[in-house]
């Protein structure tokens, strides 16, 4: 007997995804871990738009075309990111949110 | 094709000017003394262009449109890019980098642009990374300095975390609606639970955007870690972006669920606006505590989007307005600011104490700026705040308005206070006289001619409200 993954599966995969990630990003000190999470979270949307595009709107393009640009725009804002934590590093020898606190209150 | 140049002209003219930069970027440096007043011309020409040529129409199969109201308010942040490489200009013309700061500032205008006359959600999320992602780059612009890399951190993890926010609330519209065109999906909302899940997704990502109290936190430290011309651009070009595509959404596209945000956005103003007053009330830094002063303000916008009259246009007019408005007076406020902290490298309110013995020019400004901020008459800000409030109270939700009103007189001490340090307080050591340039002179004259004329000339409100 072969078992045939539905909506609801992938849903509760993506969604538990998403929730995973935003845990992550709100527990993790380190930037890069960080970042992984927010892909984590970006890969989530990516599910559902797959999901909901082959389950709910067959025929339609929109959702796959939406998952492609995701990808690329997720790309450029992680290459950003990097640059940006790059620069802290040089300026502060650590990755670790927890050391990069002039700016407070 | 005649149709594509007219329609999309401020984007290609903006598009010419940024590989204009590029070209002079690649080719022999200029130096920066040659190059900023060219700038500053292009940007000029840009903002006249915008009056011309306003027609409305469709592109790209219904995915852009545009229309007067739409090309006027591309206009207003053209005004206010321009007003920035004036006040700025200080600090523009030591940057080593000058021509790819333009080229990053101007991309997120771009993003702007594309993001205002968005009439599908892929165009949107697209436009709106391309609004935030250089901002971030150009937050890190003090390369050497760990407050601006700090700053840059955090406002590009929180953006991506918002816009992740704002990709899952837009999956989940999709799967209920089956359509990401905006026009579409204001017919195929019903207001089923899902949706409203998706729509509270999609609410917090502009509430992070727009600085909205429960997702304020990255504000401030940006705001304080970035060079000053970055966080003029923040506080006043892209808030208005993103106020305006923000009533579009709100009125045009998400109008069946009128009764789920509108409580939201009550609660979510009063909540804006006082922690935004509390915590200006107890800030040294004045970069800092002109980041929780519009923090404060953004709240007084949402109370205009409550309002009922949303189908007369009356809301979105007030807003508008608004926003002209707070581009002078904020500008007006970071600029003397700008020179200020590029000359004597102050910052701190204390270092303006006793400053009008020495610099009455930069002292006036700086007094028109904030009562404008604060709201008294006759400085326009009294009929940006009183058009707000008043279409706010459409509703007939008077004790809503009444804690509105009370929050003003509050906003009132701190803004006060700063202008009694700069005029009334004695100070030995009081700045010695700070040189204006003729460019900030410029800039400044034209921030404090926009503030005094803005309210008192009533067909600007009649304009916007005709368009």
């Amino acid at each position: 007997m072969s078992f045939e993954p539905g909506l609801y599966h992938i849903l509760f995969v993506s969604t538990a995804l998403f929730f995973i990630g935003v845990l992550g990003f709100f527990t993790r000190r380190n930037l890069i871990t960080m970042l992984m999470s927010l892909e984590l979270i970006l890969n989530s949307v990516n599910l559902n738009f797959i999901a909901f595009n082959k389950y709910v709107w067959p025929g339609q393009l929109d959702g796959l075309f939406f998952t492609l640009f995701i990808i690329a725009i997720a790309a450029a804002e992680a290459a950003v990111a990097i640059a940006i934590i790059i620069n802290l590093y040089r300026n502060s020898q650590s990755i670790d949110v927890n050391n990069a606190e002039e700016l407070k209150y | 094709m005649n149709e594509f140049l007219t329609l999309m002209k401020s984007e290609l003219v903006l598009t010419g000017i940024i590989f204009l930069l590029l070209f002079i970027k690649i080719g022999k440096g200029i130096k920066n003394e040659s190059l900023l007043p060219l700038i500053q011309v292009l940007l000029l020409a840009n903002f006249i262009f915008g009056f011309f040529l306003n027609q409305p129409g469709r592109l790209f199969g219904d995915m852009f449109y545009t229309t007067p109201v739409i090309a006027f308010q591309k206009n207003i942040l053209n005004l206010g890019v321009y007003l920035i490489s004036l006040v700025c200009a200080d600090w523009l013309r030591k940057t080593p980098h000058l021509p790819e700061f333009f080229l990053l500032m101007l991309s997120a205008l771009l993003g702007m642009f594309f993001m205002i006359s968005s009439a599908n959600l892929l165009i949107f999320y697209l436009s709106l990374e391309l609004a935030t992602i250089p901002v971030a780059a150009m937050a890190n612009f003090d390369l050497e300095k760990k407050r601006s890399s700090e700053g840059a951190m955090k406002m590009i993890l929180s953006s991506a975390f918002s816009s992740g926010v704002l990709l899952f609330g837009i999956s989940l519209i999709y799967g209920t609606t089956g359509t990401i065109s905006l026009p579409l999906l204001g017919e195929r909302l019903d207001g089923s639970a899902l949706q409203i899940l998706a729509f509270i997704f999609f609410f917090s990502a502009f509430a992070f955007k727009l600085s909205v109290v429960p997702f304020h936190l990255w504000t401030a430290d940006v705001y304080e870690g970035s060079p000053i011309a970055v966080t003029s651009f923040l506080s006043v070009i892209s808030k208005g972006a993103v106020a305006f595509i923000f009533m579009t959404m709100l009125f045009r596209v998400f109008e069946p669920l009128h009764a789920t945000w509108h409580l939201m956005l009550v609660i979510l103003s009063i909540a804006t606006m006082v922690v935004g007053n509390i915590f200006a009330l107890r800030q040294q830094n004045i970069k800092r505590f002109l980041a929780f002063s519009s923090i404060a303000q953004v709240g007084f916008i949402l109370v205009a989007l409550t309002g009922q009259d949303y189908r007369y246009h009356m809301n979105s007019t007030a807003v508008i307005y608004f926003v002209l408005i707070y581009i002078f007076s904020n500008l007006a406020a970071f600029g003397v600011a700008a020179v200020v902290s590029e000359k004597t490298g102050r910052e701190n309110i204390d270092d303006f104490r006793g400053f009008y013995k020495n610099n009455p020019f930069l002292s006036w400004v700086l007094a028109l700026a904030l009562f404008s901020l604060a709201g008294i008459p006759p400085t326009a800000g009294f009929f940006g705040k009183l058009f707000l409030i008043t279409t706010g109270a459409s509703d007939a939700n008077y004790w809503y308005i009444i804690v509105v009103a009370l929050n003003l007189i509050v906003s009132l001490y701190y803004y006060l206070r700063l202008v009694r340090a700069v005029f009334m307080d004695k100070n030995e050591s009081a700045a010695e006289a700070v040189p204006v340039n003729a460019p900030v002179r410029l800039g400044l004259i034209l921030c404090g001619a926009g503030i005094l004329l803005t309210g008192v000339l009533s067909w600007i409100f009649d304009y916007i409200h005709s368009l």
